[in-house]
């Protein structure tokens, strides 16, 4: 059953900025939280879980759940909710777990697997 | 409540463990467990099935825990089909990374006597930096070396430890949290274990108490050296798999988290984390591999081990009370195998197993008169 959004500003004040969330630009407002930005927007889930894919949102909005794990300017795994928007950000879903890319052999075969 | 034969005092991976042994041998069972303010070592577990290096100079415990080992894919199966819980038991191998010669070189020394000790039969490799690099990619330049063996493996720890609850319950064992227990009396048919409120009859009693072992000990006129030692574990973010073998420093669980460890403190009964310690585990697995250097942590704790006198565990069948049996560990988890399926069918009286021997309380009074020779 689709319903209004319920997350909207108390008071509508001060700049706006434009971040690009998935390729798409949004205007936000210049003080809040990211998290906080991609609720006002309604952009549905922020991240696939890791262990099993499920989507997640922001949740708790003071850094304790892990449920805002976005991928902000290229930094994997970067808590959606601890980080003030900025003018120009780039930011995407985090899908699965970081990948630390470790080159498995540069000038030598692997043996194991 | 109903009658029931084995009354275990202790709910951590021990307690479990002999309680779903017991439950398996067809006993009916009550665990007495604390509350969540116990000490918990259960639950600070880094979850590593080692062997390599074990029984250095006591080759029972190496016989144990080698046993262990190969019993655990059995104790994977029950319990997989008691609770459908995916224990995620690997069992690859694991590496001893070395940071400097010297280490090397005394880990060389301990698995040469061991497998002198098997007549040959200890499959262990030592692998130079190259040869390293190609069995751990990423693996840092600070590594001088490392010893390899066939035998390790890990699971997960928490799972392990909510798969024998489940399977437990499964199995008609009565488990009660909450409860301290004040006062054990023998009486004709058994014990008596008095906690504030309740009061609990059975023939046979096991304190798997881990730390609590040795005042409850103390309640039957037995002495059980334990003593705590701390390590403190941090918890990175999540990661795409990449090293597939559990280190002793650094391993990664099966949810891509990284669990970061293996200090050792005297700190007594203080379980909480320390900040140079954190930096010490931090610093030392960013030398293992240094593309840890600037992923995030999330979580760390502090838990205390429950380390005898000579660091092997007491499995004590006490001679003044008969029907009463001690046991505590290091390695709830290694050994939890052999706890299901060789410990607890010994306490039920089914099983004669002589590898059992060697742990009982009486060693200790030799180890003092040797202490007190030197």
């Amino acid at each position: 059953m689709p319903t209004d959004a319920l997350f909207r500003r108390l008071q509508q004040t001060g700049q706006q900025v434009r971040i690009e969330f998935e390729g798409r630009s949004l205007n936000v407002p210049a003080d809040v939280s990211l998290a906080a930005a991609l609720l006002l927007h309604g952009v549905g889930h922020t991240r696939e879980s890791a262990v099993n894919g499920r989507p997640g949102a922001p949740y708790c909005m003071m850094g304790v759940c892990f449920e805002c794990l976005m991928e902000v300017d290229g930094q994997a795994n970067a808590q959606a909710c601890l980080i003030e928007v900025a003018d120009g950000m780039s930011v995407r879903r985090q899908r699965g777990a970081r990948d630390l890319l470790i080159d498995p052999q540069l000038d030598e075969e692997v043996v194991d697997e | 409540m109903g009658k029931t034969d084995v009354i275990v005092v202790g709910g951590g991976l021990v307690g479990m463990s002999i309680a779903y042994g017991l439950a398996l041998a067809g006993r009916r069972v009550t665990v007495l467990d604390e509350g969540d303010d116990a000490l918990r070592a259960a639950r600070g577990n880094f979850g590593l099935l080692w062997v390599q290096g074990k029984g250095y100079r006591n080759s029972p415990y190496a016989s144990w825990t080698r046993q262990s080992v190969a019993l655990w894919p059995r104790l994977n199966e029950l319990l997989h089909a008691d609770t459908g819980i995916d224990l995620h038991l690997r069992q690859p191998g694991g590496f001893q990374l070395c940071m400097d010669d010297a280490e090397l070189a005394e880990e060389t020394r301990r698995l040469n006597w061991l497998r002198d000790a098997f007549d040959g039969d200890y499959p262990f490799e030592l692998l130079d930096p190259a040869q390293l690099k190609k069995r751990l990619p990423g693996v840092g330049p600070g590594v001088v070396g490392a010893c390899y063996s066939p035998m390790d493996g890990h699971v997960n720890p928490l799972k392990l430890l909510r798969a024998l609850y489940v399977a437990c319950r499964a199995r008609g064992v009565v488990i009660v949290n909450g409860l301290s227990v004040n006062a054990i009396d023998q009486c004709v048919n058994g014990f008596e274990v008095l906690t504030a409120e309740h009061r609990f009859n059975a023939e046979y009693l096991v304190l798997a108490s881990g730390l609590g072992n040795r005042p409850l000990g103390a309640m039957l006129g037995m002495d059980v050296p334990v003593r705590p030692n701390r390590g403190q574990i941090l918890v990175t973010e999540r990661l795409q798999p990449f090293l597939h073998y559990p280190t002793t420093y650094v391993r990664q669980t099966d949810e891509g988290t990284l669990q970061l460890g293996d200090s050792l403190e005297a700190t007594g009964f203080d379980d909480r984390t320390s900040s140079p310690v954190m930096a010490e585990i931090a610093a030392r697995a960013v030398k293992c591999f240094p593309r840890l250097e600037n992923v995030r942590m999330v979580r760390a704790w502090g838990a205390l081990r429950v380390l005898s006198a000579d660091g092997y565990p007491i499995y004590e069948a006490a001679h003044d009370s008969p029907g009463a049996f001690v046991v505590t560990c290091h390695s709830g988890v290694t050994l939890a195998a052999a706890h299901v399926l060789r410990l607890a069918p010994w306490i039920a009286g089914e099983l004669d197993e002589p590898a059992i021997a060697p742990f009982n309380l009486a060693r200790f009074k030799d180890l003092r008169e040797v202490r007190y020779a030197h």
